[in-house]
């Protein structure tokens, strides 16, 4: 069912704020990751102002939701969300990787207020999104704990080990969502095209359906698609959930969209001006 | 003989008891319970149990986020997987943000019951000690173990305890009190310090009976937290007789001896030897054979501290007609160490008088 138009007009503004503050603290920091983290906007919007159940005033509150940014290398990303939502004031994004910042190059839980699990090392997100799940069912909790992964970090070993015992352990207070935008850092040719790369790998969902998980599809950019997924998941009683959200990399900057070369390059001056014009374009849009 | 206690099964009596006073303590198993003993808690209270199957990353990955919702989760593993399969997901979501993870090393140093090299871990103390915010911890026998288990559950933070597979002789008395981060003096002396840790401790104090028997007395000490390190304890027991012997089970780049000449070295300089593996992988083989081949018994022990003695002045009470090595053992003895087993943590004895022979 979609979702109200007020409120998805809302989310979307904030897409592009979102995206705005990605590409400007990037641009400032000269470093970072810039095509990852705008694949994932609408997924962590949808989660934080809307999904879950979490205090910025209180971000240890032990019955909060849980999220667990496994590309931890996107986190520009989820700064910009949580400030947005509270955490932090805005103007703290754009310290991002200057020294001695609670704006961390990978999410540091011990210094960002927001941030749930350390990771950065990909696929080391995974497993602690399980042991807060099984966690919260032996402390008696009720808070549900959302994995974001990315396309390329589950050819980690380490992914696979959790979902085995996720589906063994019948957990259904976690759900992961693959952030498949079929682009990683260099990828493999597909084609005689060798600069044209991407992930190598294939059949997603069938590969967590045969882990013994629930799968859903969906638009990973369309909040009237994303949010109906995140209600299912949750709703979805004796497995775990995994929805396949088909992203797009580098989304929102028609120069950056679908380009390996965009993974960890930082725009210049004239590029970002292009990549706040084409925002600013979609902004007038909504 | 005097009592034996396998370590492991200390351990898992531990936790069995510490499931009726501790409601958030977890034992999670990558699938050796049965070897751990682990088994206690899975058969005794399975609530407080779950095997995470054969998938150390994964389980170390979940500890991290049991503890980070309030649990207290015990691993129970092969000191060789939890020092190196999982290394990554311990250094980053459980060590850098300083997460509760209790790791339990079973089956460290050479006694891992005919299992060879890919089972023996050298270096588990080494990767251990070099992780920030981690405590390193070995203890001697079953009571220090019984001990270190509630400690170190107690004691916010990440945690490895390192233990081995087979019985090993009692030192401690029921009264021994635990205390992290520091060193236990076990026997006084005045012409060497030997520092131990684990249950090569047990072998230094037998080293002690036979230096004795050559004139040499030995200071010995049991270092049961390799880290954080008691610089104190060490340099006041280094300073009481000048010279330092280290033995371990264990290579000696990185462990008990690495980690004694950074406390001596850089507060107060002192001839020194590391005894121990010497920068090798090991092999199968019956626990007395390979303690005998990679010279970890006693008898080792005190030609090492022979070696160190030699340039100095002890050096002069060396019995003149005795090759080295100093004691030849006629045949492989039963047990790794037998004859310490007497030995209670009591005060230290007088050291009975000794003929000096000049400086």
């Amino acid at each position: 069912m979609p979702i109200d138009a007020a409120e998805k007009r809302k989310l979307q503004e904030k897409a592009v704020q979102v995206r705005r503050l990605v590409l400007q603290a990037v641009h400032k920091a000269a470093g970072g990751h810039v095509g990852g983290p705008l694949s994932m906007v609408e997924i962590a919007l949808a989660l934080y102002f809307k999904m879950m159940r979490v205090d910025p005033k209180n971000p240890q509150w032990p019955d909060r939701d849980r999220y667990i940014l496994s590309k931890g290398h996107s986190c520009i990303a989820l700064y910009a969300v949580l400030a947005l939502r509270g955490f932090f004031p805005v103007e703290e994004v754009y310290t991002f990787d200057a020294i001695n910042s609670r704006m961390q190059g990978h999410p540091d839980m011990t210094k960002t207020p927001g941030i749930d699990m350390a990771s950065g090392s990909l696929g080391t997100g995974a497993s602690p999104a399980l042991g807060m799940a099984l966690g919260a069912r032996r402390l008696g909790k009720d808070f549900h704990t959302w994995l974001h992964l990315g396309d390329g970090e589950i050819q980690e070993g380490q992914v696979w080990e959790m979902a085995w015992v996720a589906s063994y352990y019948n957990v259904d207070n976690l759900t992961a969502i693959v952030d498949y935008n079929h682009v990683q850092q260099f990828g493999f040719p597909r084609d005689a095209n060798l600069k044209r790369r991407f992930n190598p790998i294939t059949q997603v969902p069938e590969k967590w359906r045969a882990f013994g998980w629930n799968v859903l599809e969906c638009d990973g950019h369309d909040f009237d698609q994303l949010i109906p997924a995140m209600e299912q998941a949750k709703a979805t009683k004796g497995k775990p959930t995994c929805i396949v959200a088909h992203t797009i990399k580098g989304k929102g900057i028609s120069f950056m969209e679908n380009d390996f070369n965009w993974h960890a390059k930082v725009p210049n001056k004239e590029e970002l001006e292009k990549s706040m014009a084409e925002l600013d374009a979609a902004l007038a849009t909504i | 003989m005097g009592q034996m206690m396998e370590l492991r099964a200390a351990w898992g009596d531990t936790l069995l008891e510490l499931t009726k006073t501790h409601p958030n303590i977890m034992i999670l198993d990558g699938d050796v319970g049965s070897s751990t003993m682990a088994q206690t808690v899975a058969y005794n209270n399975p609530d407080f149990y779950m095997n995470m199957g054969i998938a150390e990353q994964n389980m170390m990955g979940v500890a991290a986020g049991m503890a980070s919702v309030g649990l207290i989760p015990w691993l129970s593993s092969f000191a060789c997987f939890l020092a190196n399969r999982d290394l990554d997901q311990l250094r980053v979501t459980v060590a850098q943000p300083k997460l509760s993870v209790k790791l339990a090393g079973h089956y460290s140093g050479i006694l891992a019951g005919k299992t060879g090299k890919t089972h023996i871990d050298v270096g588990d103390m080494a990767i251990m000690r070099a992780l920030p915010n981690m405590v390193v911890v070995a203890p001697a026998d079953g009571i220090e173990c019984r001990l270190a288990t509630r400690v170190l559950t107690d004691t916010p933070g990440p945690a490895y305890l390192r233990l081995t597979r087979d019985a090993s002789p009692v030192i401690f008395g029921e009264d021994y009190t635990f205390v992290l981060g520091k060193v236990v003096p076990l026997r006084e002396g005045k012409d060497i310090t030997i520092f131990g840790t684990g249950v090569q401790t047990v072998r230094a104090l037998e080293a002690a009976d036979l230096l004795a028997k050559e004139g040499i007395s030995a200071h010995v000490v049991h270092v049961p937290t390799l880290k954080p390190i008691d610089v104190e304890g060490v340099v006041a027991a280094a300073r009481k007789t000048g010279t330092v012997l280290t033995t371990e089970e264990h290579n000696i780049i990185g462990g008990l001896g690495g980690a004694i000449a950074e406390v001596l070295g850089q507060h107060c300089p002192l001839p020194m030897k590391l005894h121990g593996l010497r920068d090798c992988y090991l092999e199968s083989g019956p626990n007395d054979a390979l303690l005998e081949k990679y010279k970890l018994l006693p008898k080792d022990v005190v030609d090492a501290a022979w070696e160190l003695l030699k340039t100095g002045p002890a050096a002069a009470r060396k019995p003149e007609a005795k090759p080295k090595p100093a004691v030849k053992a006629k045949k492989a003895p039963q047990a790794p160490v037998k004859t310490s087993a007497k030995k209670k943590h009591a005060p230290p004895k007088k050291s009975a008088p000794r003929k000096r022979t000049g400086r």
